[in-house]
């Protein structure tokens, strides 16, 4: 299935970085792994997503669709074919 | 004169002080703004300066800068791994890089003390580093505590002749040595006590909060604990107190001088419990005898009673002759002195809170 992350303005031109980066993942597939398929692709983005653990950094926000997933399964989200993710700073940071 | 400059860490971005002719300072705008600027180095072969730099949002990174810190670029900006990244197979993520630190013996290494407390290693001059693992692996190391600065490594000391020798203190470890380029290392705590440690006190636990030496002399070492400042003659084996005529045993910053390897600068604060300057001011304690006497000064400091700490990493000294010495304060001045910390001026106020200052000069 197809998604779609959408970067933020920070993020976006870091190795090349488009403001949406398309992604193709199995049936399935959870917000985590659109997050590893991103960090994947882009190496440089998704180091700054996620740390190296693979957790999201704690001042980082994920939304799918117009829902932050920590309102929802958090990276165990599941996403349907088509969704939009958006990664965010958020308002806790600085 | 040489060209020297201030470069001060503060928890939301860095600014970098100019000294002026008529002995005041300039201060360039504030750069990397919101990010905490935890620690700076200069190379001295190069005089290139490295900075970590911890984005809120994007994690830690290092800038570097090769005019003296008037502009700054983020070499790692378009790789794929940070510059300081803990392998996976540790299960850890780094939280803040608090020491950096170039080896004086070989060229392009440079050491990176890390929260959770690490220790990592450059051969690049600072582009990518390796975990030290070692030390990552010391049987000691699922016993260290957290001080309240968080679970660091926080000093790097390369022996100024052996680069095989390296000594590095972790709160609330204590101080560790390697003599086989990190393979192995050993805890010297011997004769460090405190009031939270058991009598008599254990192998490692102690809460050291800075040591420094001075290189024509490298197995003398001084030593500001969690409560004592404390000296030892043989690389850290064993530890004296030398706090005897301090105000407070507690504190800091540690600074040995850059010329006289017998004096040594500490900010005495009153104690764990009350972390503001001893007596309400800032007094600068100098030893000229090795921590045998002490001598007070505060002229030119404030003389309204003072209640900010000052952190580690917030005193330096220069290596011009006479050398300057400097301090910030979390409430975000900072101070410099040309006369070997008798008097003092005011660098910079109304700052952030001042993580960090390094003299850097070229």
């Amino acid at each position: 299935m197809k998604v779609t992350v959408r970067l933020p303005g920070a993020l976006r031109d870091i190795a090349g970085a488009p403001a949406a980066v398309p992604l193709d993942l199995p049936p399935g597939a959870t917000v985590g792994d659109a997050l590893a398929a991103l960090a994947g692709a882009l190496p440089a983005v998704g180091r700054r997503v996620r740390d190296e653990t693979g957790a999201l950094r704690p001042h980082v926000n994920v939304f799918v669709g117009s829902d932050n997933i920590r309102d929802l399964a958090g990276t165990a989200t599941p996403l349907d074919d088509g969704a939009e993710l958006h990664v965010l700073p958020a308002v806790s940071g600085g | 004169m040489a060209d020297l400059a201030l470069v001060i860490g503060t928890r939301k971005g860095m600014v970098v002080a100019r000294p002026r002719a008529d002995g005041g300072w300039d201060a360039d705008p504030l750069r990397f703004a919101t990010m905490p600027v935890t620690a700076v180095a200069a190379d001295p072969r190069t005089g290139r300066l490295l900075a970590a730099v911890h984005n809120p949002f994007w994690g830690v990174s290092l800038a570097v800068s090769d005019d003296l810190g008037r502009t700054w670029t983020e070499p790692a900006r378009d790789a794929g791994t940070a510059p300081v990244a803990f392998p996976e197979d540790t299960g850890a993520a780094l939280r803040d890089i608090w020491q950096l630190r170039y080896s004086p013996t070989e060229p392009d290494v440079v050491y990176a003390g890390v929260e959770p407390a690490a220790l990592f290693r450059s051969e690049d001059g600072g582009l990518t580093f390796s975990l030290v693992e070692g030390l990552w692996n010391h049987p000691h190391r699922p016993s260290w505590q957290p001080g309240a600065g968080g679970m660091c490594l926080h000093t790097v000391l390369p022996d100024p002749a052996d680069p095989a020798t390296v000594t590095v203190a972790i709160s609330a470890g204590g101080v560790y040595r390697t003599t086989d380029g990190g393979t192995t290392w050993t805890a010297r705590n011997h004769g460090i006590t405190a009031a939270f440690l058991p009598d008599p006190p254990p192998e490692f636990g102690q809460c050291v909060h800075k040591v420094d030496l001075h290189p024509s002399r490298p197995e003398r070492m001084f030593l500001q604990h969690h409560g004592g400042v404390y000296r030892s003659d043989d690389a850290g084996a064993a530890w004296t107190r030398v706090d005897a005529g301090l105000p407070a045993d507690f504190g800091f910053p540690l600074v040995v001088h850059p010329h006289r390897p017998d004096t040594l600068y500490v900010l005495p604060l009153n104690a764990d419990i009350d972390r503001s300057p001893a007596g309400h001011r800032y007094l600068v304690h100098r030893s000229d005898d090795a921590g045998a006497t002490w001598r007070a000064f505060d002229k030119g400091l404030p003389e309204s009673p003072c209640y900010a700490s000052v952190l580690r990493d917030a005193m330096c000294a220069d290596t011009l002759d006479p050398a300057g010495i400097y301090f910030g304060t979390r409430d975000g001045w900072v101070y410099a002195s040309r006369d070997d910390g008798e008097s003092w001026t005011e660098v910079a106020r109304h700052l952030p809170d001042v993580l960090c200052v390094r003299a850097v000069t070229r």
